[in-house]
C-alpha cells in the first residue's frame, strides 16, 4: 500500500465557461478604440501612398497589439482590480477567466500582432509595436504602477506610440509629425488620468496604488493637472506655427486648448467637495473629446486636401 | 444489446460545452482571417513580398 491513498484525492479540474465576450473584455475595447483612431491618423497623415490592404493590416496589428497589452495588464493587476469598484467586474476578478488563461491569451496575441506586422508590413514597425507592448506591460504595469506616483507620466509613453507605429508602418521610417502626435498624447495622459484618479482616489488608496491624489493629496494633484494642461495646450498648438499642420488644425487646437485650460483652472479653483467633483468629472470627460477632436481635425484636413486640392 | 455505460472522466455541463464551442469558432475565424490576410498581402506585394525592409 502506498503512503498516499490515491482514491481519497479528488481532482476537480477547473473547466472554463468563459465566452468570447469575456475574452473581448480582456482586450480593453475602449482603450483599443482610441489606439486604433490615433494610429489611423498617424497612418493617414504619412506621406506617400499605402495600399489599403497594408493599411488595414497595420491598423489590425496595432489594435491586436493594444488588446494584448490590455490582457497582459489585467493578468498582472487582477489582485488590485478585485479591490477597485471600477475594475472589479473585469473577467479575472469575476472568476470568468483565470490568470494563466489571460497570460496565455495576451502573449499569443502579442506574438501574432508583432510577427504579422513585421512579416507583412515592415520590421521597423513590428519592432516599435513590440517595444510599445513591452513598455506598457513591463515598464508601466509591472515596474512603475505600484511604485511611483509618476507611474502614468512615464507609462503614458506607451499610449503615445500608436501613431508612431502607424507612421513607421506606412513609411518604414520616422519623422517629426508622428513624434508631435505622440507628444500630444504623452502630455494629455497625466491630466486625463489624474482627473480620473481624483474622483477614484478611494479606490486607488484601497488597492495601494500610489496615484498622485493618494500620495500627494488632491490639491497637489490639481496643481499638477493645471501645469500639465498648460504644457499640453502649448504642445498641441505648436505644430501649426511650426508649419507641420494647417490652419484648420491650428484654429481648432487653439479653441479646444482654451476650453481645456478653462476646465483645468476650474478643477484647480474648486475645492468644495460637490463642486470639485463636478469640475473634475467635466475635465475628465472633455479631455477624451479634446484628444478625439484634435486627431479628427487632422483626419479632416487630409481628406479635404485629397477631395479639393485646389483650395489648399 | 445497447451498451449504455456512463462516460469515464470529466463530463462537461451544457454551459461549458456551449462556451467551448464559442471559443473554438472564434479561434477558427481568427485563423481564417490570418490566412486571408497573408494571401491578400501576397497578392498585393507580388514578388516584393520577399523584400523585408528594416
Amino acid at each position: 500500500m502506498s503512503v498516499i491513498d490515491h482514491n481519497t484525492i479528488e481532482f476537480s479540474p477547473r473547466i472554463s465557461e468563459a465566452g468570447v465576450a469575456d475574452y473581448m473584455a480582456l482586450l480593453k475595447p475602449r482603450v483599443m478604440s482610441l489606439v486604433v483612431f490615433t494610429a489611423l491618423v498617424g497612418l493617414v497623415i504619412a506621406p506617400g501612398h499605402v495600399h489599403p490592404v497594408l493599411a488595414f493590416t497595420s491598423i489590425l496589428c496595432i489594435a491586436v497589439g493594444a488588446g494584448a497589452s490590455g490582457a497582459l495588464n489585467m493578468w498582472y493587476e487582477s489582485d488590485i482590480d478585485a479591490l477597485m469598484s471600477r475594475t472589479a467586474n473585469r473577467p479575472i476578478p469575476r472568476g470568468r477567466i483565470t490568470r494563466p488563461e489571460a497570460l496565455a491569451f495576451g502573449m499569443t496575441l502579442a506574438f501574432f500582432a508583432v510577427m504579422t506586422l513585421g512579416i507583412l508590413v515592415n520590421w521597423f514597425a513590428g519592432a516599435l509595436l513590440a517595444f510599445t507592448i513591452f513598455f506598457y506591460v513591463v515598464v508601466y504595469t509591472i515596474a512603475l504602477k505600484r511604485w511611483t506616483a509618476q507611474n502614468i507620466v512615464i507609462g503614458g509613453a506607451a499610449g503615445a506610440l500608436p501613431p508612431v507605429v502607424a507612421w513607421a508602418a506606412a513609411t518604414g521610417s520616422l519623422s517629426v509629425e508622428p513624434i508631435l502626435l505622440s507628444l500630444i498624447i504623452f502630455f494629455w495622459t497625466p491630466p486625463h488620468f489624474w482627473a480620473l484618479a481624483l474622483f477614484r482616489s478611494d479606490d486607488y488608496a484601497r488597492a495601494g496604488v500610489p496615484m498622485l491624489p493618494v500620495v500627494a493629496g488632491p490639491d497637489a494633484t490639481r496643481l499638477q493637472i493645471l501645469l500639465y494642461t498648460l504644457v499640453l495646450v502649448a504642445v498641441a498648438i505648436a505644430p501649426w506655427p511650426l508649419g507641420y499642420f494647417d490652419a484648420i488644425y491650428g484654429v481648432t487646437s487653439s479653441i479646444l486648448g482654451v476650453a481645456m485650460l478653462v476646465l483645468a483652472i476650474e478643477v484647480y479653483r474648486r475645492r468644495e467637495r460637490g463642486e470639485a467633483l463636478r469640475a473634475t468629472r467635466k475635465l475628465f470627460a472633455f479631455s477624451i473629446f479634446y484628444l478625439f477632436a484634435l486627431f479628427a481635425t487632422l483626419l479632416i484636413e487630409v481628406v479635404a486636401r485629397a477631395v479639393a486640392p485646389s483650395i489648399w | 444489446m445497447a451498451d449504455k455505460r456512463e462516460p469515464d472522466g470529466i463530463v462537461l455541463t451544457e454551459a461549458q460545452k456551449r462556451s467551448r464551442r464559442q471559443r473554438s469558432i472564434a479561434i477558427a475565424l481568427a485563423l481564417g482571417v490570418l490566412a486571408v490576410l497573408f494571401f491578400a498581402v501576397t497578392l498585393v506585394k507580388g514578388p516584393a513580398v520577399l523584400v523585408r525592409p528594416m
